[in-house]
C-alpha cells in the first residue's frame, strides 16, 4: 500500500534530476560518465560516449555555452564548477582512430527520402541519427561548406577549422547527399519534389539594426556583428580600421570586438547599455576579451550617428542606470550625461531573427508574432505535417547544443511520421538501469573519495601574441595532468543513493556518518506538505528547487527523507550502513535522445 | 574503503557561540563495525557539546578498553583524552580530576568495562561523587571480544553463539542510584532526541552524573533472541517523562500545564525542563527510582529518561575540601611552602 508520497523510483526522471549538468545539459550529455572514463585515460571512449549525444565533442568542447557548469553539483559545497566543457575538449585532442566505432551504414536504404534545409548543427544531427537507420538524406545549403554559424560565425581563434571540418566529415561522410551553394528560395518546390519528411535547419541569419537618428545615413560605417563576422571568415574583409566601437554585450559582440582588434583595430570599445553584470556575455567570454585590452563600456545606451559637415564621426550615448521593479524587471532610466564615442566603424551586436522569405505563405506552415514557425515543442513538427523546424530556425537564436538536442527530437519524429507513427503520442520512451557500484565490503567500481582541490585554470597563448594573429586558438586545453587533476573534480553524482526500506533497520549510521546532513529519519504521513518534513531536517535552511529522496514507512513509522540538494555520493551511508538498505547505483539510460523532452 | 570523511560540509550549517559548526567536534573517521550504536552516542555527544558551545580544549575524553572505550577518538579530536586500561578509567580519571578539575571529563566505558573487570573502580567513583559525565554504551555483551556476554545481559537470554546467561544481570542504574551518584539518567543510542539534552544535562552538572546508554551491537548482539537488539529495544523502551534542556540564556517560555512539568535549575542557571507522562514519575527519589526500574523490568519493557537528579549535591571537590586551583596551575611556592610550615604540619600529626 502507497499512501505516502514515496518518491517514484520505477522511472528515471528523479535520478536524472540528480545529475544536474546531465539534466542541464539540452541533449542530456552523460558527463559523469564521461569524465570518469578521461580519469581512467579511456579518451576514445569518453569521445564516442559524447558523440551520441552531443555529435560534437572536438567542437562543444571548445565553444559550447556551457549550461552543464552553473548546475554543476560542485558550486554548492565549494566555489566553481567542475571544467566540464574543457574535459569535453581533453577527449577530443586525445581520442584515437574512432572508425571502428562508427555507427554502419545500411547500404540497403528503407526508401524515405528526408530533405535538409541548412547545414548548421541542427540539420546535420538529423542526418547523423537518421542515416544508420537506412535513410536517404539530402542536405541543401546556401554556403560553400557545411557548419552554419559554426564556420560563418564563430571565430577561428576560438574554434579552428581543422576541428570543425573534422567533425562535420563524420557525418558528411556517412552519406549525405550535399548540395552546397543551393539556396532554397521556394518550399513550396522542395514540396513537390520527392521527400517524405522536410527538416528546415536555416538559422536565425538576420542581424538587427539599430534604427537611431542617421541610421540611413551610415551604411559604410555600420555593420552588423554577424553579417561583418561572416565576411571576415569568407575572408571578404581582411582589415579593420583604427577605431572600432561594437553596440551589444552578448557573445557576439565579444566575437566582433577580439576580432577587429586582430584586424588591426587599436581601439575597440564595447558600449552596452546594461550593467556590467547583467551583459547577456558569458562570463569567460568577458574576461577573455577583457584579457585581450579591450574596454568594456556598461550603462550606456546609442541615441544617435553623428555627422559633422556630413562626415560620420561616431555615435552618441546617453549614460543610464539599471533600476529594477518590485517583479525584476529592469528598466532604465537616464543619468542626463551623454558621451560622443568618435570610431571609423560602427558593429551592431543587437540581435538576431528568423526569416522565412522563401516559405510561402499558403502552404499551410502558421507563425507566431516574431515571425518564429509555431511547433510543437516535442516532436517540433509543424504545423504542416511533414515539415520540422529545428536549432535557431524554430526558436531564435540559442546556442550549438541546443540546435543538436532539437535534431534528436526531430530525428525521431520524423522516424516515427516516416513509419505512420504520431511523433508526439507514439513517442518511445528510454529505458534504464540502476548498477550496483558495490565491488566489495567497502570498495565501489568508482573513486568515491571526494578530492577537494579549487577548478583548474585552462592554459592559453600569450595574450599579447592572440590578438595579433586572426586564427591562432588562444586555448591550448588541459594536459593530462591538468586533465587528470580536473576529472577527479567531479562528484559522480549519476551514482545514486538507492534505498530499500525493507532492510533498514533504522540504527541512524548512515544519517551520523553522511558529512553532508543529507539523510533525515523523522515523522511523516500521506497528509505532510514538504514544509512539514523540511521543519525536522538537521539542516532545515534547504533549497526549493531540489527534490527530496521520500521513503514508505519503516518498522517504527518514522520515514526516511533525503535531501539530494548537496549530497557528494561519496557512498559513506551506503558503507556504513549494516544491512545494505543503501546502495550506490548508477543511472544508466539507453536511447539518451528519447529523453529529450 | 574511506578512510576519510569529507570535510564539505552544508553550506547553510548554523555555527555556535564560538563560530564553530557541528563538524569542528567530529574526531577520526569510526573504525567500529558500521551500525554500531556507539557511533549514533558518538554524534549525540557531539551535537550536545557544539549546542553547548564547549570549548573542545577544556574537555578531556577518558575511557577504558572495548569497542565503547575506542569511541571517543571518534568526536573532538581537539580535546584531551586518555585511554587507559581495562576497567580502569575511573581511578585515572580521579587522578585527572585531582590534578585539573577546570576539565570537563567525559567518560566513555562499555558493560564488560564497567560491570565486570572495572566494577570495583564504577562503584567508588560513585561514591566518591567525582565531577565527571560517565557513560556506558550498554550492549549486553564484549563487542570487542566478539560477543561473549556482559553482567548486564538479562538473565536467561542468549548470545549470537547460543550460550544463554545464567546468572542475574547487573543494572547499572540502580547500582549508581544506590551508591548515590546525584544524577542518574538512561538512555537509547537510537533515541537522540532524548539522548542529546540528556547529556548536555550531564555536562551541566556539577558533580557525577552517570548514564546507562542502551547501543546495540550490531556485529554480536542484533539477533532476534537477543533483548539489546534495535528490534526488540524499538519495540520495548519507555519513558516517563520527557525531558529538554534549556540553556541559561534562552527565555524561558511555559508551554506545558503546570503539574505534569517540572523545572530543575542546574548550578549554572540552566534549566532541565520535565514533561511527565506518567503522573507518579518523581526526579527527587533515588528509592523509587530503582523501584521503577525493576517493576518496568518486570513488565518487559526498559525505563529511559531522566531517573535521579539532585543539583545541589555536594561533589568529590566540596567533600574533599581541595583547593580551587586546578593543582596543575599551583606555582612552586604554594606547592613547596618551606620547612617551616611542613614542620608544622609533621606536628600536628604527632
Ligand atoms: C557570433 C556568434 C558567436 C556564437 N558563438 C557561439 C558559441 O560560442 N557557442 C554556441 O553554442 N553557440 C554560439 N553561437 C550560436 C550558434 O552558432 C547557433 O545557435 C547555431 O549555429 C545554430 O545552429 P542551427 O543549425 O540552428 O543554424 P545555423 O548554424 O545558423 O545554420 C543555418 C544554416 O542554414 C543555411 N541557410 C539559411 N537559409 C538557407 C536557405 N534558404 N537555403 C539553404 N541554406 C540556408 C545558412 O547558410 C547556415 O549555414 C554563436 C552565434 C554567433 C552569431
Ligand atoms: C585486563 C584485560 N582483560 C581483558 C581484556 C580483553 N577485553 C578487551 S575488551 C573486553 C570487553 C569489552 O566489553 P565492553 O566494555 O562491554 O565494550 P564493548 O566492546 O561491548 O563496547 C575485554 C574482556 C583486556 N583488554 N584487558
Ligand atoms: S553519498 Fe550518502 S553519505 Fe555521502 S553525501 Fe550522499 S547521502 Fe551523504
Ligand atoms: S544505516 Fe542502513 S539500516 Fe541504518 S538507518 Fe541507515 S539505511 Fe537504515
Ligand atoms: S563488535 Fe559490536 S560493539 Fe563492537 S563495533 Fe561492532 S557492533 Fe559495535
Ligand atoms: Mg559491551
Amino acid at each position: 500500500m502507497l499512501t505516502l508520497k514515496k518518491t517514484d523510483t520505477r522511472h528515471y526522471q528523479h535520478f536524472l534530476k540528480v545529475v544536474d549538468c546531465q539534466h542541464a545539459c539540452p541533449a542530456h550529455t552523460p558527463v559523469p560518465e564521461y569524465i570518469r572514463l578521461i580519469a581512467e585515460k579511456r579518451y576514445t571512449d569518453a569521445y564516442m560516449l559524447n558523440w551520441q549525444s552531443n555529435v560534437f565533442p572536438g567542437i562543444l568542447g571548445r565553444v559550447c555555452d556551457r549550461p552543464c557548469e552553473p548546475a554543476c553539483r560542485r558550486t554548492r559545497v565549494e566555489e566553481k564548477p567542475v571544467a566540464i566543457c574543457r574535459l569535453k575538449r581533453v577527449a577530443a585532442d586525445n581520442k584515437g582512430d574512432i572508425s571502428a566505432y562508427l555507427p554502419i551504414i545500411p547500404t540497403e536504404k528503407n526508401g524515405k527520402r528526408i530533405a535538409l534545409i541548412g547545414a548548421g548543427p541542427a540539420s546535420l544531427t538529423v542526418a547523423r541519427d537518421l542515416l544508420p537507420l537506412g535513410y536517404e538524406v539530402v542536405l541543401f545549403e546556401r554556403d560553400a561548406k557545411a557548419g552554419g554559424m559554426m564556420r560563418s560565425q564563430i571565430p577561428a581563434f576560438r574554434l579552428p577549422e581543422t576541428v570543425l571540418d573534422e567533425e562535420l566529415a563524420l557525418i558528411i561522410d556517412m552519406g549525405v547527399e550535399c548540395h552546397f551553394g543551393e539556396e532554397i528560395t521556394s518550399l513550396d518546390k522542395l514540396l513537390h519534389a520527392n521527400f517524405d519528411a522536410i527538416f528546415i535547419g536555416t538559422g536565425a541569419p538576420n542581424g538587427r539594426w539599430l534604427k537611431i537618428p542617421n541610421h540611413e545615413k551610415v551604411a559604410k560605417h555600420v555593420d552588423t556583428g554577424i553579417s561583418w563576422l561572416a565576411n571576415v571568415s569568407f575572408e571578404h574583409i581582411d582589415s579593420a580600421p583604427k577605431r572600432v566601437v561594437i553596440l551589444g554585450g552578448g557573445n557576439t559582440a565579444m566575437d566582433c570586438c577580439r576580432t577587429a582588434k586582430r584586424l588591426g583595430a587599436v581601439d575597440v570599445k564595447v558600449l552596452v547599455r546594461s550593467s556590467f553584470a547583467a551583459m547577456k556575455a558569458s562570463p569567460w567570454e568577458k574576461e577573455d576579451a577583457a584579457a585581450e585590452g579591450i574596454e568594456i563600456m556598461p550603462n550606456y545606451t546609442p541615441t544617435e550617428y553623428v555627422f559633422k559637415d556630413d562626415k560620420f564621426i561616431g555615435v552618441n550615448f546617453d549614460q543610464v542606470k539599471s533600476v529594477y521593479d518590485k517583479a525584476g524587471n529592469r528598466k532604465l532610466t537616464t543619468t542626463g550625461k551623454t558621451l560622443l564615442v568618435e570610431c571609423d566603424l560602427v558593429l551592431v551586436a543587437v540581435g538576431q531573427d528568423t526569416v522565412f522569405p522563401w516559405i510561402e505563405g499558403d502552404l499551410g506552415i502558421k507563425f507566431n508574432e516574431w515571425q518564429q514557425p509555431i511547433v510543437d515543442p516535442m516532436s517540433l513538427q509543424s504545423s504542416l505535417n511533414k515539415v520540422f523546424f529545428g536549432g535557431d530556425a524554430a526558436f531564435g537564436p540559442k546556442n550549438i547544443i541546443t540546435a543538436v538536442a532539437n535534431g534528436h527530437q526531430a530525428a525521431i519524429s520524423i522516424d516515427l511520421f516516416c513509419a505512420d507513427k504520431d511523433p508526439l503520442t507514439e513517442r518511445p520512451d528510454s529505458s534504464f538501469n540502476l548498477v550496483s557500484q558495490k565491488m566489495g565490503i567497502h570498495e565501489w567500481s568508482y573513486q568515491s573519495n571526494i578530492d577537494h582541490q579549487a577548478r583548474n585554470l585552462v592554459p592559453h597563448i600569450d595574450w599579447q601574441q592572440a590578438v595579433k594573429e586572426l586564427t591562432a586558438e588562444v586555448e591550448l586545453g588541459f594536459d593530462e595532468r591538468l586533465a587528470l587533476e580536473e576529472a577527479h573534480r567531479c562528484l559522480n553524482c549519476d551514482v545514486h543513493t538507492v534505498f530499500t526500506e525493507s532492510t533498514c533497520i533504522e540504527c541512524s549510521a548512515c544519517e551520523d556518518v553522511c558529512p553532508m546532513d543529507c539523510i533525515n529519519f523523522i515523522e511523516g504521513d500521506e497528509n505532510s506538505s514538504r514544509n512539514d518534513l523540511v521543519q525536522q531536517f538537521h539542516v532545515k535552511d534547504v533549497n526549493p528547487e531540489q527534490d527530496l529522496l521520500i521513503s514508505d514507512k519503516l518498522k517504527t513509522g518514522h520515514i526516511m527523507v533525503k535531501d539530494e540538494d548537496v549530497c557528494l555520493h561519496c557512498g559513506l551511508c551506503a558503507e556504513r550502513c549494516p544491512t545494505g538498505a543503501w546502495d550506490m547505483k548508477k543511472l544508466v539510460i539507453d536511447n539518451i535522445g528519447a529523453t529529450i523532452k | 574503503m574511506s578512510f576519510q570523511k569529507s570535510t564539505f560540509h552544508h553550506p547553510r550549517l548554523k555555527v555556535n557561540d564560538l563560530g564553530l559548526t557541528y563538524r569542528d567536534y567530529e574526531g577520526a573517521l569510526s573504525t567500529l563495525c558500521a551500525g554500531c550504536g556507539h557511533d549514533s552516542i558518538t554524534s549525540a555527544i557531539i551535537q550536545a557539546c557544539y549546542e553547548l558551545s564547549i570549548e573542545p580544549h577544556k574537555v578531556a575524553k577518558m575511557s577504558g578498553i572495548g569497542c565503547s572505550s575506542k569511541a571517543p577518538n571518534y568526536f573532538m579530536s581537539k580535546a584531551h583524552g586518555f585511554n587507559s586500561v581495562h576497567g580502569r578509567m575511573p581511578s585515572v580519571t580521579t587522578g585527572a580530576n585531582m590534578a585539573n578539575q577546570a576539565l570537563l571529563y567525559l567518560a566513555m566505558s562499555g558493560d564488560g568495562d564497567s560491570a565486570s573487570i572495572g566494577f570495583g573502580q564504577f562503584a567508588h567513583v560513585v561514591r566518591r561523587q567525582l565531577n565527571m559525565v560517565y557513560m556506558v554504551a550498554n550492549n549486553g555483551v564484549y563487542g570487542l571480544t566478539k560477543g561473549q556476554l556482559a553482567a548486564t545481559a538479562d538473565k536467561g537470554v542468549k548470545n549470537k553463539a547460543g550460550e544463554i546467561s545464567l546468572f542475574n544481570d547487573i543494572d547499572l542504574c540502580s547500582m549508581a542510584l544506590q551508591l548515590g551518584a546525584s544524577f542518574v539518567a538512561r538512555s537509547f543510542s537510537g533515541d537522540k532526541k532524548q539522548l542529546v539534552p540528556l547529556l548536555k544535562a550531564a555536562m551541566s552538572h556539577r558533580g557525577f552524573a552517570f548514564i546507562d546508554i542502551i547501543s546495540p551491537c550490531v556485529t554480536f548482539n542484533n539477533h532476534p533472541a537477543s533483548t539489546r537488539s534495535y528490534d526488540y529495544v524499538h519495540d520495548h523502551i519507555t519513558t516517563a517523562a520527557v525531558t529538554d534542556f534549556i540553556p541559561i540564556k534562552t527565555e524561558i517560555t511555559t508551554d506545558c500545564n503546570v503539574g505534569d512539568c517540572e523545572d530543575i535549575c542546574l548550578h549554572d542557571g540552566s534549566i532541565m525542563r520535565i514533561k511527565k507522562l506518567d503522573s507518579e514519575y518523581d526526579t527527587r527519589n533515588a528509592h523509587k527510582a530503582i523501584m521503577d526500574i525493576e517493576e518496568h523490568k518486570k513488565k518487559g519493557e526498559i525505563l529511559t529518561g531522566l531517573l535521579y537528579f539532585k543539583p545541589t549535591a555536594s561533589h568529590f571537590h566540596e567533600i574533599n575540601n581541595t583547593c580551587d586551583t586546578p593543582l596543575n596551575q599551583l606555582t612552586q611556592d604554594a606547592l613547596c611552602p618551606g620547612a617551616r610550615i611542613l614542620s608544622g604540619i609533621n606536628d600536628s600529626f604527632r
